[in-house]
C-alpha cells in the first residue's frame, strides 16, 4: 500500500507538470484529489488495514495529499500567469489607431467674437441691449442727429422697405431706442446684432454684416473715461502689450468723434502687411454723445454726457484670425467654420 | 484731395519736416493721410531735347529718325510718336534713363538706324493717361513754353514732387482747397500762412455796363459775381499751372479754364469762364429750368431738365447747369477774346439733388454739395481775374456784376474752461486753449473766465461748443487725455435669462454636434415662405440689388439648405449646422414686421463615424429627434413635449411632424422631400425650424432635489405585437395609464417588422420599470400592476404579447 501511494504520487506529479492548460491542471485534481479519485479510494480502503497500521497509513496518505495539492497549487500559479500573459499578448491593440471621435459643433467665429466682446463688458456691468433689425427711418437716423435731407442718408446705400421703414444700417437705433426708453437714467449698455447695407458683397463688403456698439450715459462722463475703456477693451482683444491711440474723426452722432488705432499685434509696431507698415491698425469709432442726440432722447446735455463707440466683429476676427475675405463668414463653409473649433482662454 | 507737397510750401512753410513727419501729424491732427506719392517714381536722367531734324525712316514708314539737342551734343533717336516734328522740345530718356517700374533705356538699334534714347510720352512718366493734356495723349508730350535742351525734364514738368492723399470725412470740406489745407497745417505747426495778394490793373471799362444779371432763384443761389475780361489770348497755360493742375488731380486744357480750376483748388470756390461772345445777349439768367427744358452740357451729353433743377442761362436759354457742368455752347475755345468770370454760391441742397438726379458729380459739385466759403466768393473771382490779366494777357473789366443776398456773418461760440475740460476728463488751461484758438485764426478772447470766439465762415463744421471742444483737443493732442473708466451708478450688468437661455440653446447645439452657420436674412420671393411656422405677408425691398435679396425671410431651413448644397458640392458630405435668427412677418404696410426669433438645423450624410472599423451610419430622423428632445430637457421641457405626425410642403409626408410645447405648436422636424432634395443635389436631408422664443419664453419650474432612492427597482421587458399603423406613443399612453404609481419609466428598446411577424404587424419591445420609493417591491406588487398594463394593451391596442 505504501508502495502504492509512492507510485500514485509520482504519477500525478507527473501529470501535473504535463498539464499544459488551468483547465488540465483542473482535471488533474479531479481526477486524483476528488471523491472518486485514487486518494480518497485509498482513504476508504483503510478500513481493510489492521487497526495499528491505520494511523500511519493516515498520515502517510494525509502527507502525500498535502504535498501534491502544494504541488498542484504551485502549477497552478504557473499556468495562471501563462494564461494571462496570453491573453495579454491576444489581447494587444494598434494604439497608434484613431480614437472614436466626439462630434462637437462650435460657434460661427462672429458669435465667438461678439461673446468675448459681450463678457468684457458684461463684467464691467454692462447690459446687452437688443432691437429689431428693421427699423423706423427715426431710429436709424434722425434721432441720431442725421435729419432727412443729410447726405449721408441716401436711399441708394440703404435697403428701404416704405419710406419710412429699412433694415438698420447699424446698431445705433438700439441706443436711441435704449435712451428714450430709460427715460433720464443712466446707462451702460453694449448693442450687437446684424445691420445692413446697399453694398455689393465682395472681398471686404457684405449687404449684410455684423455690428457690436456701446454706450454709457451719465453725469460727468468724460473723453478720459471713453480712452480708457478702448484701452480696456483692445487689449483684451488683441493682448496686454496692446497700446491704442485716438485721432479726430467724424460721425454723425459723436462729438468730438475719435477713431481708434491699436499697435500692430503682427509686428508690435515696426511696420509690416497687416499694418500698411504703419504700425498701427484702425479698429473702431468712437466719441462722446453728440448734444442734439441727447436732446432727441430727453437728456440735458449740460447736465448729462455719454460716450458711444462702434466696432466690426468682421473686420476684429478678419484681423485676429488672419482671414482674408468677408464672404467667408456668410458661407457656411464647414471647412473654414469648423476652424474655429477651439477654446482659447 | 491730392495735396502737393510742393504746391502747399507756397502758402505755408512745413519744410523742417520729412513728408512722413509731416503726414503723421496731420494724421493725428484729424485728417488722414491716405498715403503718400512721389511722382518721381524713380525715374533718372531724362532730360529736355530739341528736335533739330526730324525725317521719316526709310524702312519703316510709323518711324521717324531725329537729331535731338539733349544738351550741348545731338544725338539720333527713333521716335514712333506720329506727333513728332522738326522744331520740337520733348521729353529725351537718355541711355541710362530709368523710367517708372525700373526699366532702363539702353542704346539699340531700329531698322538698321541707331537710336540713342527714347522720346517719351506724358503717360511713359508715369502721367495717369486722364491728366495728359489732350494733345498729347495719342503721342509724345511737347513742351510749349520756353525751355533750355538738356535740363532736367522731370523738374521742369514738377515731378519731384510728393502728394499726400487725404481722406477726408465729410464734415472737414474747409481742407478741399489748398488755403484750407494750410490754415491747417499752419495751425498743426504753429506756422504763419502765407495768402495770395490779388492785384492787376483794372479796365476803365465797367463791368456793369457789359453785362446784365438777374438771379430769379435766390434760395438756391444766393450769391451771384460775374468778371469780365477781355482781349485774353486763349493758349496753352505755362508749365507750372499745368503741372499743379496734373498734381492735383485735374487735365490742363487752355488758360482760361484752367485758372478757373486752379483757383477751385486753391480756394475751394468752383468757378466757370463763359465766352462772352458766344453768350450773345450779353446776359445772364439764373432761374429754375423748365419742366423738360432741354440743354447740351460740356460733355456733348444732351440733358433734359426739371423744373427744381438751376440753370444759369442767357435770359433765353440754360448755358450751363447751375455748379454741375457748363454747357457745350458758351464753352471757351480757342478763338474766345472776352470771358465772363462765374463765382457764385449755390444752395448745397439743389446742387446735390441735380447732381445725384443727373448723374454728374464734378470737382465742382463736391464742393458746392458742402457749402463753400461765402467770404470767398467775391475773393475768388478776383484771384481768377488777376491770373487771367497775368497769363493770358486780359483786360480785366472794373469791379464785378454782382447779386447778393447771401448771410457772410461769422458765429459766435461762448465757451467755459470747465465746459471744455470736463468732458475731456483733462485740465488744459484756459490760455492754452486761446493759444490753440489763435493758431486755427479763430479771433477769440477771453471774457470773465469765457472763451468767445469768433468763427471764420471757412470752418462750417465749427457750430456748437463740442465742436470746439473737439478742435481744442486735437490740437493740444488726443495722446495726453488721461484713461479713466466712467464713475456711474454701479449696476451689476448681465445677460438677460433670455439672453443666457440663448447661450445655453447654442451650447448645447453644439455639445451635440452641430455648429453655428450665419446666413442672410435676405432671400427671393421663391424661398421667403417656403418651411414657414406661420402665415404672414412677406416684407420687400423698395430697391432691391438682386431678385436673390429681395425680400426678408420667413424660415431660416432654405438657407441652411443652401448651405448644405454648397458643402455637398464641395465633398463634405456630412452637414450639421444650426443657426439662430429673427424671421420677419409681415404686419401691415405702415409698420415694422414682427421679429420672431427661430432656432433651425440641418443635417445630412452620416451621424455615427467609426470609419476604420466600419461602423458609419446615416443621419434619420430620430437623429435629429433626440438632438431636439435633448434640447428641450436642457431647458426643462421635456415632459411637455409632443410630436405629431404631420404634412409639410417640401418635406417628406411619412417623416414629418409638428412639434408641440403643451398645447401650443412651436415648429417642424422632418426630411426634405426627395424631389426637393434631388433638386438641391442632396442625399437625405432632415430639417427641423422651431420658434425659439416661444421656447425660450415658457415658464419652467424650479429645480428641485427629488430624494435619490434608497430601493432597488424592478424592470420587466415585454414585446407587443401590434397593428402596423398604431405609434409607438399610444402604447406608451397606455402603459403609463395603467402602471399606476409605481411603474416609474418606460422606454422603447425594440422595432421590429418583417419575418416572424405577420404582416400588417409589427412588434415593439419596452422596457418597464417599477418602483416604490418607501419600501422594496414585491413580486406580488409588481405582477399586479404588470398584469393591469398587459390587459390595458390587449384591450385598448388590440396587442399580442409576444413569446
Amino acid at each position: 500500500m505504501k508502495e502504492q501511494l509512492h507510485e500514485l504520487k509520482e504519477q500525478v506529479v507527473l501529470k501535473i507538470k504535463e498539464s499544459t492548460t488551468v483547465k488540465e491542471l483542473n482535471d488533474v485534481r479531479v481526477a486524483y484529489l476528488g471523491k472518486k479519485g485514487p486518494i480518497t479510494d485509498l482513504l476508504k480502503g483503510m478500513g481493510k488495514l489492521p487497526a495499528e497500521e491505520r494511523p500511519k497509513m493516515g498520515a502517510l496518505v494525509n502527507e502525500i495529499r498535502e504535498s501534491v495539492t502544494a504541488i498542484l497549487e504551485e502549477r497552478k500559479d504557473i499556468l495562471e500567469q501563462q494564461a494571462i500573459q496570453e491573453q495579454l499578448e491576444k489581447e494587444s491593440i494598434d494604439v497608434t489607431l484613431p480614437g472614436r471621435p466626439v462630434e462637437l459643433g462650435n460657434h460661427h467665429p462672429l458669435t465667438r467674437v461678439v461673446e468675448e466682446i459681450e463678457d468684457f463688458f458684461i463684467s464691467m456691468g454692462y447690459e446687452i441691449a437688443e432691437g429689431p433689425e428693421v427699423e423706423k427711418d427715426y431710429y436709424n437716423f434722425e434721432a441720431l442727429n442725421l435729419p432727412k435731407g443729410h447726405p449721408a442718408r441716401d436711399m441708394q446705400d440703404s435697403f428701404y422697405i416704405t419710406e419710412d421703414i429699412l433694415l438698420r444700417t447699424h446698431t445705433s437705433p438700439v441706443q436711441a431706442r435704449t435712451m428714450e426708453a430709460k427715460d433720464g437714467a443712466p446707462i451702460k449698455i453694449i448693442c450687437p446684432g446684424k445691420v445692413y447695407r446697399r453694398d455689393s458683397d465682395d472681398a471686404t463688403h457684405s449687404h449684410q454684416f455684423t455690428q457690436i456698439e456701446g454706450l454709457v450715459v451719465g453725469e460727468d462722463i468724460c473723453m478720459s473715461d471713453l480712452k480708457g475703456t478702448l484701452d480696456l477693451l483692445a487689449k483684451k482683444l488683441f493682448g496686454a502689450e496692446r497700446e491704442i491711440r485716438l485721432r479726430p474723426s467724424f460721425f454723425p452722432f459723436t462729438e468730438p468723434s475719435v477713431e481708434m488705432d491699436i499697435s500692430c499685434f503682427k509686428c508690435g509696431g515696426s511696420g509690416c502687411n497687416v499694418c500698411k507698415k504703419t504700425g498701427w491698425i484702425e479698429i473702431l469709432g468712437a466719441g462722446m454723445v453728440h448734444p442734439n442726440v441727447l436732446t432727441m432722447a430727453g437728456y440735458n446735455p449740460e447736465e448729462v454726457t455719454g460716450f458711444a463707440f462702434g466696432m466690426g466683429p468682421e473686420r476684429i476676427a478678419m484681423l485676429k484670425y488672419g482671414v482674408e475675405d468677408i464672404r467667408h463668414f456668410y458661407t457656411n463653409d464647414i471647412r473654414f467654420i469648423s476652424q474655429f473649433n477651439r477654446s482659447e482662454a | 484731395m491730392l495735396v502737393s507737397t510742393n504746391w502747399l510750401s507756397d502758402y505755408v512753410d512745413w519744410n523742417e519736416l520729412s513728408i512722413e513727419e509731416l503726414a503723421e501729424k496731420i494724421t493725428r491732427a484729424g485728417i488722414e493721410v491716405d498715403g503718400i506719392i512721389d511722382r518721381s517714381l524713380g525715374m533718372d536722367n531724362i532730360v529736355i531735347g530739341h528736335v533739330v531734324d526730324c525725317v521719316k525712316h526709310p524702312e519703316a514708314d510709323k518711324l521717324s529718325i531725329c537729331q535731338v539737342d539733349v544738351g550741348g551734343e545731338l544725338s539720333q533717336i527713333i521716335c514712333g510718336a506720329p506727333n513728332i516734328a522738326k522744331g520740337q522740345n520733348v521729353i529725351v530718356a537718355r541711355p541710362g534713363a530709368v523710367l517708372p517700374g525700373g526699366m532702363e533705356i539702353k542704346k539699340a538699334e531700329l531698322r538698321g538706324e541707331p537710336s540713342n534714347g527714347m522720346i517719351c510720352s506724358l503717360q511713359e512718366l508715369g502721367v495717369e493717361s486722364k491728366l495728359v493734356p489732350k494733345a498729347y495723349t495719342e503721342g509724345i508730350y511737347v513742351f510749349s513754353n520756353e525751355v533750355r535742351a538738356g535740363d532736367s525734364a522731370l523738374t521742369q514738368l514738377g515731378l519731384y514732387d510728393r502728394i499726400m492723399e487725404f481722406d477726408l470725412t465729410p464734415n472737414r470740406s474747409d481742407a478741399l482747397s489748398m488755403i484750407g489745407v494750410a490754415y491747417e497745417v499752419a495751425a498743426i505747426l504753429s506756422k504763419d500762412i502765407k495768402l495770395p495778394e490779388i492785384s492787376y490793373e483794372a479796365s476803365s471799362e465797367k463791368a456793369q455796363d457789359a453785362l446784365k444779371l438777374t438771379v430769379e432763384a435766390p434760395e438756391d443761389n444766393p450769391m451771384y459775381v460775374a468778371k469780365v475780361v477781355k482781349n485774353v489770348k486763349v493758349a496753352e497755360s505755362p508749365q507750372w499751372l499745368q503741372n499743379t493742375l496734373m498734381s492735383s488731380g485735374i487735365r490742363p486744357h487752355n488758360n482760361i479754364v484752367d485758372i478757373t480750376n486752379f483757383v477751385l483748388l486753391e480756394y475751394g470756390q468752383p468757378l466757370h469762364a463763359f465766352d462772352y461772345d458766344r453768350l450773345e445777349t450779353k446776359e445772364i439768367v439764373v432761374r429754375r429750368a423748365r419742366q423738360g427744358e432741354k440743354m447740351v452740357t460740356l460733355d456733348q451729353a444732351e440733358r433734359t431738365l426739371n423744373d427744381q433743377q438751376l440753370v444759369i442761362t442767357n435770359g433765353q436759354e440754360p448755358v450751363a447747369l447751375a455748379g454741375v457742368m457748363g454747357g457745350a455752347n458758351s464753352e471757351v475755345h480757342a478763338g474766345t477774346t472776352t470771358v465772363v468770370i462765374e463765382s457764385a454760391y449755390f444752395a448745397p441742397s439743389s446742387v446735390r439733388q441735380t447732381s445725384k438726379e443727373v448723374g454728374l458729380r464734378s470737382d465742382a459739385s463736391t464742393r458746392f454739395e458742402k457749402g463753400v466759403d461765402p467770404n470767398r466768393v467775391a475773393e475768388a473771382a478776383e484771384r481768377a481775374a488777376q491770373l487771367m490779366s497775368e497769363l493770358a494777357g486780359g483786360e480785366v473789366l472794373e469791379g464785378s456784376v454782382v447779386f447778393d443776398e447771401l448771410d457772410k456773418t461769422w458765429e459766435r461760440i461762448i465757451l467755459s474752461p470747465d465746459y471744455v475740460n470736463n468732458r475731456l476728463g483733462m485740465k488744459i488751461p484756459m490760455d492754452e486753449m486761446k493759444t490753440i484758438m489763435d493758431r486755427l485764426q479763430i479771433p477769440t478772447e477771453a471774457i470773465s473766465g469765457q472763451l468767445v470766439m469768433d468763427i471764420p465762415t471757412r470752418r462750417q463744421d465749427l457750430k456748437i461748443k463740442e465742436d470746439m471742444i473737439e478742435e481744442i483737443a486735437r490740437l493740444h493732442g488726443y495722446d495726453e487725455i488721461p484713461a479713466t473708466l466712467p464713475v456711474v451708478e454701479s449696476t451689476p450688468g448681465g445677460l438677460t435669462p433670455y439672453q443666457a437661455k440663448r447661450r445655453i440653446v447654442r451650447g448645447y447645439l453644439e455639445a451635440a454636434g452641430l455648429s453655428q452657420a450665419l446666413t442672410y436674412s435676405l432671400t427671393s420671393p421663391k424661398d421667403a415662405q417656403a418651411f414657414a411656422l406661420e402665415t404672414a405677408p412677406v416684407t420687400e425691398l423698395l430697391m432691391p440689388m438682386s431678385e436673390d435679396r429681395s425680400v426678408l425671410r420667413q424660415s431660416i431651413i432654405p438657407h441652411l439648405l443652401d448651405a448644405a448644397t454648397y458643402n455637398v458640392a464641395r465633398r463634405n458630405e456630412t452637414v450639421a449646422l444650426y443657426e439662430t435668427g429673427s424671421v420677419f412677418l409681415g404686419i401691415e404696410e405702415d409698420d415694422l414686421p414682427k421679429e420672431v426669433e427661430h432656432v433651425s438645423a440641418v443635417l445630412t450624410g452620416k451621424w455615427v463615424d467609426h470609419a476604420w472599423q466600419g461602423e458609419a451610419k446615416k443621419v434619420d430622423f430620430f437623429v435629429m429627434k433626440g438632438i431636439v428632445e435633448g434640447l428641450f430637457e436642457q431647458l426643462g421641457l421635456l415632459e411637455r413635449v409632443q410630436f405629431t405626425k404631420a404634412t409639410v410642403d417640401l418635406l417628406h409626408p411619412g417623416r414629418t411632424a409638428t412639434v408641440w410645447l403643451d398645447d401650443q405648436s412651436v415648429g417642424i422636424i422632418g426630411q426634405v422631400h426627395p424631389t426637393e432634395q434631388k433638386q438641391r443635389d442632396l442625399q437625405e436631408t432632415y430639417v427641423v425650424e422651431m420658434n425659439l422664443q416661444m421656447i425660450m419664453q415658457a415658464a419652467t419650474e424650479e429645480l428641485l432635489y427629488e430624494a435619490v432612492p434608497r430601493y432597488p427597482s424592478i424592470s420587466r421587458d415585454i414585446a407587443l405585437v401590434v397593428n402596423s399603423d398604431t405609434s409607438a406613443a399610444t402604447l406608451e399612453t397606455i402603459i403609463h395609464q395603467a402602471g399606476g404609481k409605481l411603474l416609474k419609466q418606460v422606454q422603447l428598446f425594440d422595432l421590429y417588422e418583417g419575418k416572424n411577424v405577420e404582416e400588417g404587424t409589427k412588434s415593439l419591445a419596452f422596457s418597464l420599470k417599477y418602483f416604490d420609493p418607501e419600501r422594496t417591491l414585491t413580486d406580488e406588487d409588481v405582477v399586479n400592476a404588470h398584469s393591469k398594463v398587459l390587459d390595458a394593451l390587449t384591450v385598448q391596442a388590440n396587442a399580442q404579447l409576444r413569446s
